[in-house]
């Protein structure tokens, strides 16, 4: 029967390959199969959290601001995009003033321009503008934070004011696409009808949709950088949110591109002579701490519960896939600085506590069961729980589904006096969103992400410092300091950096692993098969 | 019989009324929340409070509800709080994928199922009879996640002889193989427990009816076997059409797991992205039509049973 089917098969290949001629070259495609559960939104800003911006929204858009994905051995920083340059009002510390690229044409053919940022900003912002949009709006709220306005002062320049001082506003505007004023006319605003038809400046443009199973892109030929113009023609993104099926479609050809292989697949990935990366990025796999309620309040217990860890079994237990994490940032870091390394002293830890009168210590950890960059949060907190057993803490883990244990993290330690710690893992790409909210006293939850409450006058003045430091050197040597100082103050409890492990086939090439949730995959090329 | 129809659909109201109710009421019991899917992880509660208001979510549960179930009424079925799109349209496309998926499967699962029932059921207590329920018992057992998994390793990633995940794109084309071979393996998959339970209850019922006196007297009257076997399954039939029915039911509604291991993107699938995300709109609208799939496939069922049984009166 098989063989049967097979033959019909064939000849249906047979038929069709005689059908169209036989092109002078062949259609070089890259296959990517994401760990998204859907396609993620095309209209703008994208969902699907970090996954999204990385094959959808870098793609198909530009922001004024770019990351660098352009080497793997450093924290990748930010770069112009959209805007060539920057630069902080000499007149006025809360003004930012952006000059625009010049000749930059938006895949409908129109020409990108002061005013169409503004209209943009609009679209993110101003409820009552034609063009606003609760999707857009949600997405960019939480870089918008300090935005307080936006003006066009000629047809190349815009100028930012932020509420307060903020030397780290550029980062911000990173995650903020800009998407095609003229485009969004012809379909009256409607968001949706944009998204089935999206206009952008982006290196790829779009070729098509089927809702919930693929987005094909394909190459922007006029694209303004010409060194970023891809070296493939078309590029397929598919949703497959099942480790195990993303496994079998790469092992299979389905697929050339898999991200985050369950790390016990990743031995058989590489007999079958699969290209694993791996590479460190901005991930921190941590719990914070109340240091409000429980026994975390007192710094011995909370330096105890960091040196009760051996960090090695952790990273073994994953399959080498991860970084041993004794910090808030990677080493590689550019304000990584020189932080007290807590290394695993079980005597010592035990010590701790014994002064601190906390033997037996009981704590209590809000964990979830999955979610975005937990890595494998049972197993994980299983071993954390039993390395601080060890030492003399009794750890009672309270189990939760993902958006609870997110809502549990917004609502702060006040409503929850009974969890001395939340373990939700944070993406630290920029200083704010990796350190600074976390420890400002202006962020303590539920206005902020500052969970338990930490309150240091000394770190509020340096982070005071670090945002109204508009020179970059000296701010660098700021923000070295808040992340040394976090690790004296033991604020966290800090177990692992995720490795990001995605495995590529053998046919695809040219693919630098940047140290970013972002990756540049225009340099690509796929051999034919 | 028109009245009759006419009653069971009306009674399919009430069910479809109180199945959302239910779910309405549950999303909103569990922890979490639906515009989570919108912000980024740790948004603040200023801005969670904004974006509620924003998509009406503010507002008392009733007034939610009641808003929702006038759009309904209207054939309106709102906007899916994840995607944007209009959730009638995500729930044709989903649909339109799952039906074939399980519409394939029961044609399978029905033809082998009812040809391995009969022969055990004829030969009752025979080596035969103990294979089929051997067969019958693992179909059953087997969780269907792991044996899409294995199913995959061997053909998809050992032999290469078919695709692991996916369909082939847009569409479907019954001509084409790239289209077919997509569905090889989710077919066997998802047809493995009803052959189990379809194969055993034809085993019980044509056994049964194979021990009736009719059968002895028809043998007696010198029928040749196959004509017995023909009076004998036409008997054995309503029970095992009314099997068939929940388990076509329930593979509409119940592929969630297979269309997951195997990246089908059809309502199972659909509805543990809109669990996992809180969609209300999408999770509410799936869960009622798969509702009244369920309650018009059960009516189908009875329609076919009493054409094959006159005895079975519908009045």
């Amino acid at each position: 029967m098989k063989r049967v089917l097979a033959s019909i098969g064939a000849a249906f290949v047979l038929a069709a390959a005689g059908v169209s001629a036989a092109p002078a070259r062949a259609e070089t495609v890259l296959r990517i199969a994401m760990t998204a559960g859907d396609i993620p939104l095309t209209a703008g800003i994208p969902d699907q959290g970090f996954e999204g911006w990385r094959f959808v929204g870098y793609n198909l858009y530009d922001s004024l601001v770019l990351w660098d994905l352009s080497r793997g051995d450093r924290i990748a920083d930010i770069r112009p995009g959209l805007a060539t340059e920057w630069a902080v009002d000499p007149t006025n510390n809360r003004r930012w003033i952006f000059k625009l690229r010049p000749g930059v044409k938006f895949h409908d053919g129109s020409i990108f321009t002061a005013q169409d940022v503004v209209w943009n900003m609009e679209r993110m912002t101003k409820e009552g503008a034609p063009q606003f949009n609760a999707r857009q709006f949600a997405f960019a709220r939480g870089y918008l934070t300090n935005f307080e306005s936006v003006e066009a002062v000629d047809e190349q320049t815009v100028a930012f004011t932020t509420k307060t001082p903020d030397s780290l506003f550029p980062y911000n505007l990173s995650f903020l696409m800009m998407v095609s004023p003229r485009r969004s006319a012809e379909v009256k605003n409607d968001a949706d009808a944009f998204a089935r038809n999206p206009s952008g400046t982006g290196p790829y443009r779009f070729a098509r949709m089927v809702p919930g199973e693929r987005l094909e892109l394909v190459r922007n030929a006029d694209y303004w950088d010409a060194a970023r113009v891809p070296k493939h023609d078309r590029l397929v993104l598919l949703p497959m949110p099942e480790a195990s099926t993303r496994t079998a479609s790469l092992l299979s050809g389905q697929v050339d591109w898999i991200e985050a292989p369950a790390p016990d697949a990743i031995p058989r990935l590489r007999s079958a002579r699969m290209q694993v990366v791996t590479n460190s990025y901005p991930h921190n796999w941590t719990y914070q701490l109340n240091f409000v309620d429980g026994a975390f309040k007192d710094i011995r217990v909370r330096q105890a519960a960091n040196h009760a860890l051996n960090r090695a079994d952790m990273k073994e237990m994953l399959g080498g896939v991860a970084l041993e994490g004794f910090a808030t940032v990677p080493p590689s870091t550019a304000y990584y600085g020189n932080p007290v390394r807590y290394e695993y002293d079980p005597a010592k830890a035990r010590a701790l506590l014994q002064q601190a009168g906390c033997l037996p210590c009981n704590v209590t950890f809000a964990i979830s069961t999955s979610g975005s960059g937990q890595m494998q949060p049972l197993p994980m907190n299983e071993l954390v729980k039993s390395q601080l057993e060890a030492v003399g803490f009794k750890v009672n883990l309270q189990v939760m589904d993902w958006n609870a244990l997110l809502q549990l993290g917004r609502e702060g330690r006040e409503k929850h006096t009974g969890v001395d710690g939340i373990n939700i893992s944070r993406a630290t790409q920029d200083p704010f969103n990796g350190m600074l909210r976390f420890i400002a006293s202006s962020q303590a939850a539920p206005r902020g992400s500052n969970w338990g409450h930490y309150n240091s006058p000394e770190m509020d003045a340096l982070i005071t410092e670090a945002l109204s430091t508009f020179d970059a050197e000296k701010r660098l040597a700021v923000l070295t300091r808040i992340h040394e100082k976090m690790s004296q103050d033991a604020v966290m409890l800090w177990v692992a950096h995720d490795l990001n492990p995605r495995a590529l086939s053998p046919r695809v090439r040219g693919f630098v692993q940047a140290q970013s949730w972002f990756q540049d995959l225009t340099t690509i090329t796929v051999e034919a098969r | 019989m028109f009245s009759y129809v006419l009653r069971r659909l009306l009674a399919a109201v009430p069910i479809a009324l109180g199945v959302s109710m239910v779910c309405f009421g549950l999303v909103y019991l569990a922890p979490g929340d639906p515009v989570q899917t919108l912000l980024p992880p740790d948004a603040d509660a200023e801005t969670v409070a904004q974006l509620k208001r924003l998509y009406g979510l503010d507002r008392p549960l009733a007034v939610q509800y009641l808003s929702w179930l006038g759009r309904v009424l209207s054939g309106d079925f709102g906007r899916s709080i994840a995607t944007g799109r209009p959730v009638a349209e995500e729930i044709a496309r989903s649909l339109g994928n799952t039906v074939l998926l399980a519409g394939l499967s029961v044609v399978v699962a029905f033809s082998v199922a009812f040809a391995l029932g009969t022969i055990a059921g004829r030969r009752a207590g025979s080596w035969l009879d103990r294979c089929v329920t051997g067969v019958a018992v693992v179909g059953v057992s087997v969780p269907n996640y792991w044996l899409g998994i294995v199913l995959v390793i061997v053909f998809a990633v050992e032999m290469m002889a078919l695709p692991a995940s996916g369909m082939a794109g847009d569409g479907f084309d019954p001509t084409s193989w790239e289209h077919l071979k997509h569905l090889v393996l989710p077919v066997i998959t998802l047809s493995m427990i009803p052959v189990g339970i379809i194969a055993r209850t034809t085993r019980s019922a044509v056994s049964e009816v194979m021990n009736q006196e009719f059968v002895t007297t028809l043998r007696a009257n010198g029928l040749p076997e196959w004509r017995v076997l023909r009076h004998a399954l036409k008997n054995a039939l309503p029970p095992v059409l009314a099997v068939m029915g929940l388990q076509f039911g329930t593979l509409m509604g119940g592929s969630i797991l297979v269309e997951t291991v195997f990246s089908w993107p059809g309502s199972g699938f659909l509805l543990s992205k809109a669990i996992l995300t809180r969609d209300v709109p999408v999770l509410q609208g799936t869960i009622l039509v798969l509702a009244l799939i369920f309650v018009l496939t059960n009516l189908a069922v009875d329609l076919v049973q009493s054409s094959v049984d006159p005895r079975i009166r519908r009045a």
